[in-house]
């Protein structure tokens, strides 16, 4: 409990840094909100000026840092100028959108992991373990941007996913669609299970190497225990504790890759929203984007700790015990 | 890793570094060259055969818009041979300067990769765009290695509060989604900015957000070897602190560092295009992957036109060669993703 206190410590001073970081790097932007609104002989300058002066955009940083902080502490974190709503409802609608896509992906990067790595475990040095690292491997070479558009290419070819967007117009109730949303998830989760899994799977080969060590797998062998149970039975349960942590980190490369596929393929998530809004100059949408991305990869972080704290009996200890000077 | 794989490397390393600054060289037109009267033109083809079905030296044909329509084909009725070491005339200025090229057919042009909708030939904007990105990405892990080394051999040799803060704020840096960041601080600045600006502050925002990582090595680098009898030698001997770094421990970190360089090259190398894509990087007219990438985002260009796609190639060979060398180097740094 101590650590997950010291941690939510942690996390809260970095969301405050990073809150004030950007409200001071937008604060310093040259072209300000209702500059183009200037243009339009139909808003008068009072308007504008009432515009600004209801988001005290024309306070000072602090004071208008302050403002910000108090209203997010109640949890209002500004509003839109561009979509004329407040922050926090549009926000919610992306996050949702962006998790599902992230969320499925790292479902489907785990299982071929696990599966990829228990299958090379079990013939270790065989020619399907070669096989599996080295196509590992190469895929690691290649950068997400480049994955995004070699799948994007062979969709707008075989014409037979929708290569953008989140849904076909028109589409809008039931199975169809059901089936549309998941036609259009196909290309951006493919792109982002491409990119996690084999960094992945280089994780689980080498935490399962090191949970069987060779006298123990040979005394268990020994004894009559078939490879298979042995695999699934012992390596995984020692193999777990590395893992559950490397589980929630992975949460943090899969953001930004997304944030690339978002705007490739035009899916309305987080990401999409942010460029956009970094675009029209919408900077309490650019503070709250950038919060909400931090706060997740911090709540990744999180949960992998806590994962490895009910996976491994030993951390669980450390923890209980007061920590000696030396450590 | 045996011999003739590392000596295969590292010739492809040295291959596309002179290839790319040879370019202007290597590249038959002007990158910023716009040929009118050829846009969307495919790669051009050279032939060998020509119209009776005689066998020829190799020729190219003259290229034409496709009247009415928006692209640009071939007409076989004017053809030039193809000849190594041209002299062609460009426009500079108000006059034209004629320089020498690896390969042209003049009076035609051969367009290796086609052209894009300006008529710019890609293949030249694709070598002129290579020398941007590496230059800038070169650039920008020069200067976050140097604040890597700086304040990890601070951090790692004199520990405490010194320590505490570095280590902190490398923890900020590295505990965010470093897409979203990179985007998040481009924000701060001016949409459009001169070619030469947005070029700096690219460099100057990649360093200053990818020094973490290598920070970290150079630290605990540092802090392994602080405790050394040699070290402590020198330390009794009166040598000064700046002298220590410098003579004994920094020495031991050139290993970290030569391997983070050649990750951050690759890293950074593929963020300048991304930037670039998304319109926050390097402005046109400077030719750059990503404003070339963007182009290829008209509708029906993956298909059609699919040689727009031509810094994928150049991405490809930059990723796989860097990536080689940095798995020579030490294969354990490379489980961060571009």
């Amino acid at each position: 409990m101590r650590v997950l206190l010291g941690r939510g410590v942690r996390a809260g001073i970095l969301l405050l840094t990073v809150s004030f970081l950007t409200f001071l790097a937008i604060a310093r932007t040259p072209g300000r909100f209702g500059d183009e609104l200037r243009l339009n002989p139909q808003i008068s300058p009072a308007t504008i000026a009432a515009l600004r002066a209801e988001f005290a955009l024309d306070e000072p940083l602090l004071p208008r840092y302050g403002h910000w902080l108090a209203a997010a502490a109640r949890g209002h974190l500004g509003y839109s100028l561009t979509y004329r709503i407040p922050v926090e409802r549009l926000l919610w609608g992306r996050a949702a959108n962006t998790l599902l896509l992230t969320g499925t992906s790292l479902a489907i990067a785990w299982t071929i992991a696990i599966a990829a790595g228990l299958a090379g475990a079990a013939a270790r040095h065989g020619g399907w373990d070669r096989a599996v690292g080295i196509t590992a491997a190469a895929v690691l070479a290649l950068p997400d941007l480049l994955i995004a558009i070699a799948l994007l290419t062979l969709a707008a070819h075989s014409g037979m996913l929708p290569a953008g967007g989140m849904s076909s117009p028109g589409v809008t109730a039931g199975w169809a669609a059901a089936r549309d949303l998941i036609a259009h998830m196909a290309i951006p989760v493919a792109v982002l299970t491409i990119s996690t899994t084999p960094a992945l799977l280089q994780h689980v080969r080498s935490a399962l190497a090191e949970a069987m060590p060779v006298p123990l797998a040979t005394a268990l062998h020994a004894r009559g225990l078939p490879r298979a149970r042995l695999i699934t039975r012992h390596a995984l349960k020692l193999a777990a504790a590395p893992l559950a942590a490397l589980g929630g980190l992975s949460i943090g490369s899969l953001l930004s890759a997304g944030l690339l596929v978002e705007v490739l393929v035009g899916w309305p998530g987080l990401g999409s929203l942010l460029l956009e809004s970094v675009m029209a100059r919408d900077q309490f949408v650019v503070v709250a984007a950038t919060l909400l991305a931090t706060a997740a990869l911090l709540a990744g972080n999180a949960i992998g700790d806590l994962l490895l704290h009910a996976a491994d009996p030993r951390v669980r200890l450390a923890d209980a015990e007061p920590r000696s000077a030396f450590s | 890793m045996s011999g003739t794989g590392r000596t295969a490397i590292l010739a492809a390393i040295v291959l596309l570094h002179v290839v790319v600054l040879a370019a202007p060289w290597v590249a038959p037109s002007d990158p910023a060259v716009q040929h009118r009267a050829a846009p969307l033109a495919p790669p051009t083809r050279v032939h060998v055969v020509d119209g009776d079905g005689r066998w020829r030296a190799p020729f190219v044909c003259a290229i034409v818009q496709v009247p009415g329509g928006n692209g640009s084909a071939e007409d076989c009725t004017a053809t030039a041979p193809v000849r190594l070491f041209v002299l062609r005339s460009e426009p500079s200025g108000f006059t034209t300067r004629t320089a020498r090229h690896l390969f042209g057919a003049p009076p035609l042009d051969i367009f290796v990769l086609g052209t894009d909708e300006f008529g710019r030939d890609v293949f030249s904007r694709l070598l002129a765009g290579a020398r941007v990105s590496l230059t800038m990405a070169i650039a920008a892990a020069g200067l976050a290695l140097l604040i890597a080394v700086v304040t990890g051999a601070i951090a790692g040799y004199a520990g405490g509060a010194a320590d505490l803060l570095i280590s902190a704020v490398s923890e900020l840096v590295l505990g965010l989604p470093w897409l979203y960041l990179l985007v998040a601080v481009r924000a701060a600045l001016p949409l459009s900015l001169p070619p030469p600006q947005a070029m700096a502050v690219i460099v100057v925002l990649l360093g200053a957000l990818g020094w973490a990582r290598p920070g970290r090595l150079v630290s605990a680098t540092v802090a392994g070897v602080r405790d050394r009898d040699y070290v402590a030698a020198a330390r009794s001997a009166g040598a000064s602190m700046p002298r220590i770094l410098a003579r004994h421990i920094l020495p031991e970190v050139a290993g970290v560092v030569a391997v983070a360089s050649v990750v951050l090259v690759r890293q950074f190398v593929v963020a300048e295009t991304t930037l670039s894509l998304f319109g926050l990087g390097v402005p046109e007219p400077v030719p750059s992957w990503g404003s070339m990438l963007a182009a290829a985002q008209r509708p029906g260009a993956l298909t059609q036109t699919w040689w727009l796609l031509a810094p994928v190639a150049g991405l490809i060979g930059v990723c796989v060669v860097y990536y080689a060398l940095a798995r020579v180097l030490r294969p354990d740094l490379l489980h961060q993703r571009t």
